[in-house]
């Protein structure tokens, strides 16, 4: 037994603990908002939040949740994913949209830790999640007016 | 596939003894690329997510102690670690992307032992020890010799990575840290340098450490250049001539990501800028 939180959820899982959490969150918990991209540890899609800090998925297995918080795209504090979701849809960030949630959780850590984030601060934050679509300028200027919104909603 | 999962040091120690087969699982970044590809079945896995107390970092005035499961964001993260050791924490600025660095530890780096392993030019430069841990007792290594070739470790079975500890150094007069590789996130590198000077008063060379990494089998400290330049003056001549000792201390090689040409260039050039100071 994998005793764990998932989006504010207590579980208790009987699953095998060797298995990487995205295989958890989509197939025993139907979570499919993360998503399968490469299962090599390349492209980011799979990005999820273990504790508050990023992590890939598909290269996470249950046993390093035990005991932990698991947030995944469903589960984004309200706060931050509505500011990062407006503006994704604002500046129509996602072409075909398969990274984007990958993105999205990436975005989401990086407005935490750096509120008012550089281009620089961007591209370092956010080089492990791929895009095939190219979406990275937009991805780019949505980062930028999320962080916008947020400070206009402290103020 | 089995899964160990100890809650103790000493008790995956233990397990370690009684399994010396399986196979040690840190923070998974490279070995779960092979449970997808279904590579993993058969194995026996010691699992250290619960060795928490594996995880710390700890700093005295002479000696920084990084846990082995440590990860690339913690040394980041650690005062002490970038006040004194700023070319490692530019090393793991550049392992991966961001959920990479949250994830691989130090210790499971080193075990990997891959040629290009990023951290391993600093951790040569800072004359770093290598803590290894077995039922048996605890002993220490020196950064340099704990690698017996490309994937291979000196570590004996039952044997773990407990630790790694750098004496702080002196402040040096320079400090060199480059990563060169296709792109600059997320690239497996050509070629990697990182470089300590210390220049005496009348401006000579006191002291060089200098290593390249994805330059042989496992890291390197050049020692032909370190003991030639001991004494001189760091201008051009020098540079020139402690460029053309590189190849005695590595043997790059052709691969997939470069040419043993290329390599042995680059390095050449960025050991020749950096003792006249033209980085």
């Amino acid at each position: 037994m994998t005793r764990l939180t998932v989006n504010g959820k207590r579980l208790e899982l009987d699953a095998d603990p060797s298995m990487p959490l995205l295989w958890v969150l989509r197939e025993e918990l139907r979570l499919t908002g993360t998503r399968f991209g490469c299962g090599m540890s390349l492209c980011g899609a799979c990005t999820i939040h273990l504790d508050g800090e990023a992590v890939r998925s598909c290269v996470t297995p249950l046993s390093a949740a035990e005991g932990r918080h698991v947030t995944t795209i469903e589960g984004l504090s309200p706060g931050v994913s509505s500011a990062v979701q407006r503006a994704w849809i604002a500046e129509e960030v996602p072409q075909c949209g398969y990274c984007q949630s990958g993105q999205i959780m990436c975005a989401a850590v990086l407005l935490r830790e750096k509120p008012q984030p550089s281009d620089a601060d961007i591209d370092d934050a956010m080089s492990g999640n791929l895009c095939r679509c190219g979406t990275y300028q937009r991805i780019r200027k949505a980062i930028h007016r999320a962080a916008k919104d947020i400070a206009g909603e402290k103020a | 596939m089995t899964l160990l999962r100890p809650r103790s040091a000493a008790e995956a120690l233990k397990l370690y003894a009684q399994s010396p087969g399986a196979l040690p699982l840190a923070g998974g970044t490279d070995f779960m690329v092979a449970w997808n590809a279904g590579l993993a079945n058969d194995r026996v896995v010691l699992d250290l997510a619960g060795l928490e107390a594996w995880r710390r970092i700890a700093a005295t005035k002479t000696t920084i102690t990084i846990g082995a499961l440590a990860t690339h964001a913690d040394i980041q993260r650690h005062t002490a670690v970038r006040r004194h050791l700023p070319l490692l924490v530019e090393a793991c600025a550049m392992v991966g992307g961001l959920q990479i660095q949250n994830r691989g530890t130090l210790g499971g780096n080193i075990a990997n032992a891959s040629p290009a392993g990023d951290t391993f030019p600093p951790l040569a430069v800072y004359d770093a020890e290598v803590e290894l841990a077995s039922a048996r007792g605890r002993r220490r290594v020196p950064f340099g010799s704990v690698f017996a070739g490309v994937k291979k470790t000196v570590l004996e079975p039952g044997e773990l990575i407990a630790a790694i500890h750098v004496p702080v150094p002196r402040r040096p007069t320079r400090a060199l840290w480059r990563k060169v590789g296709t792109r600059a996130a997320q690239a497996i590198s050509k070629t990697m340098a990182a470089g300590l000077l210390w220049l005496a008063r009348d401006g000579t060379i006191a002291e060089l450490r200098f290593a390249l990494g994805s330059m042989a089998p496992t890291v390197r400290r050049l020692a032909s250049v370190e003991a030639h330049v001991k004494g001189r003056r760091p201008d051009r001549e020098l540079a020139r001539e402690a460029a053309a000792l590189v190849a005695r201390d590595v043997a790059p090689i052709d691969d997939i990501r470069s040419t043993a040409e290329y390599r042995l260039a680059v390095s050449q050039n960025l050991l020749a800028s950096f003792l006249t100071r033209e980085t």
